[in-house]
């Protein structure tokens, strides 16, 4: 009834992947060593970085967090899919655009976690902006610029669809 | 780090996950959110022989409202709670203290009895349940009890629950029109744990307040009711009630804060959170 060892099956950016895997081994660990998705970033290891942000079942979860075994039937999503689907192109576009990152390290969990905030519909406050992304640490850019992209995204967004 | 390596079941049911925890000598624990207990193994706090899943049971999640209390089901995630509209309604105390709970994608995972079963004493919820008088629904190997929050947080840590025992819901009294709630608390970053913490309950009694429960975190082993305080707000003292403060709590220093910053804000918390107490509710 116990085991050491799993067996998974789970949908990993539309695709259906079927793996044997530790039980002690943590989503983040498993989409990048296995399943060689390294867009998931390993930063803190216990939940406190954000940088292994990524979707299951739709709704965004630290990677570190979760374990493999648990994603039995579930829906993951990494910045890899969400990226070549191209629903956050234009945020992508806005840290870009307004050096919203640097080195980079903490950008795919911060636009998973950004994209969750702004498919909420209407144009969030930068009080909450701040709020919503308190739980993903960026060490280059003082998030100023971070706030200021996803701010522009949810106006533009909001202005497109009126 | 990496986990120790542990062995994983999911169970079925209630019952099969007591019968699950009781197969690994007292060396399994329940997995919930795994919002704490995944990051503890992650830094080898803990190296359990068995992790018992209990994601899959059916009917341990939900909300309920009846003969005058709400039922919080275990596996109710703080992102439903926070987005509840009994909650809000109803356990307005709860829903105060839920966006301080972690983060975005904590509260999407995390659970309402993970909170309460893990007992970080520096952790919003156990605080709550404490300061509404709430209780504890358990289930274990002799069958199902039921342990009021005074009895339920016994050191850090540790709670009335062994090794065996799953919770299964919690319950609070549902607010009435004279109930008064409070909730503050002083952290870092939005969504860490905090420095300190209030949640405060009481009943409006003419001008005044009656039946005063406050209940703190982050400043103990466990949540700490401050009863000689509480006694002092009855009286209608804020200041007395502060000043009582110092032979309620007994705070050490840790990472976040040193024992006297924690001594200074529980004050301000107290001051912040009379002001919520006396000011009227729906």
């Amino acid at each position: 009834m116990s085991d050491m060892r799993c067996d998974i099956e789970l949908t990993v950016n539309g695709e259906t992947v079927m793996e044997t895997v530790e039980a002690r081994t943590t989503l983040v660990d498993f989409l990048r060593e296995t399943l060689a998705l390294t867009g998931s970033h390993v930063g803190c290891e216990h939940g406190v970085c954000g940088a292994c942000t990524v979707r299951v079942d739709g709704a965004i979860v630290r990677g570190c967090l979760m374990l493999a075994a648990q994603c039995n039937g579930a829906k993951v999503e990494t910045i890899e899919g969400v990226s070549d689907s191209g629903q956050i192109a234009d945020l992508q576009s806005a840290f870009e655009r307004r050096n919203a990152l640097q080195c980079g390290f903490c950008t795919p969990g911060m636009l998973l976690t950004a994209q969750e905030l702004l498919s909420n519909g209407g144009v969030p406050s930068r009080e909450t902006i701040r709020e919503h992304i308190s739980g993903n640490y960026c060490r280059c850019t003082g998030y100023q610029a971070i706030v200021d992209a996803i701010e522009a995204v949810a106006q533009a967004r909001a202005g497109g669809r009126k | 780090m990496k986990p120790a390596p542990f062995a994983y079941a999911k169970a079925k049911s209630v019952e099969h996950a007591i019968e699950l925890l009781g197969q690994a000598g007292g060396d399994a624990r329940p997995l919930a959110g795994g919002q704490s207990l995944i990051a503890t193994l992650n830094m080898r706090l803990s190296a359990p022989k068995l992790l018992v899943d209990l994601n899959g049971i059916g009917g341990l999640s939900g909300i309920a409202v009846r003969n005058g209390r709400v039922e919080i089901g275990a596996l109710t995630r703080h992102v439903d709670a926070e987005r509840s509209a009994d909650i809000g309604k109803h356990a307005p105390l709860i829903a105060l203290a839920m966006p301080h709970i972690g983060h975005a994608a904590i509260r999407n995972r995390g659970t309402i009895g993970g909170s309460i079963a893990f007992a970080d004493p520096a952790a919003e919820l156990p605080a709550c349940l404490l300061a509404l008088g709430g209780e504890i629904e358990i289930a274990g190997a002799n069958g199902r009890r039921t342990v009021k929050a005074d009895d339920f947080f016994k050191g850090l840590f540790e709670t009335a629950l062994s090794p065996q025992d799953v919770l299964t819901a919690i319950r609070v009294p549902a607010v009435t029109k004279d109930t008064r709630v409070g909730f503050a608390e002083f952290a870092r970053r939005h969504g860490d744990y905090a420095m300190a913490g209030l949640a405060a309950s009481a009943k409006a009694n003419g001008a005044g307040l009656a039946g005063v429960r406050l209940a703190y975190f982050g400043v103990g082993d466990t949540p700490v009711r401050a009863k000689k305080a509480e006694a002092a707000l009855a009286g209608g003292k804020v200041d007395d009630a502060i000043a009582a403060l110092a032979a309620d709590l007994n705070p050490s220093g840790d990472v976040q804060a040193t024992a006297a910053t924690k001594k200074h804000l529980a004050g301000v918390l107290l001051r912040r959170v009379t002001k919520q107490l006396m000011e009227a509710q729906p």
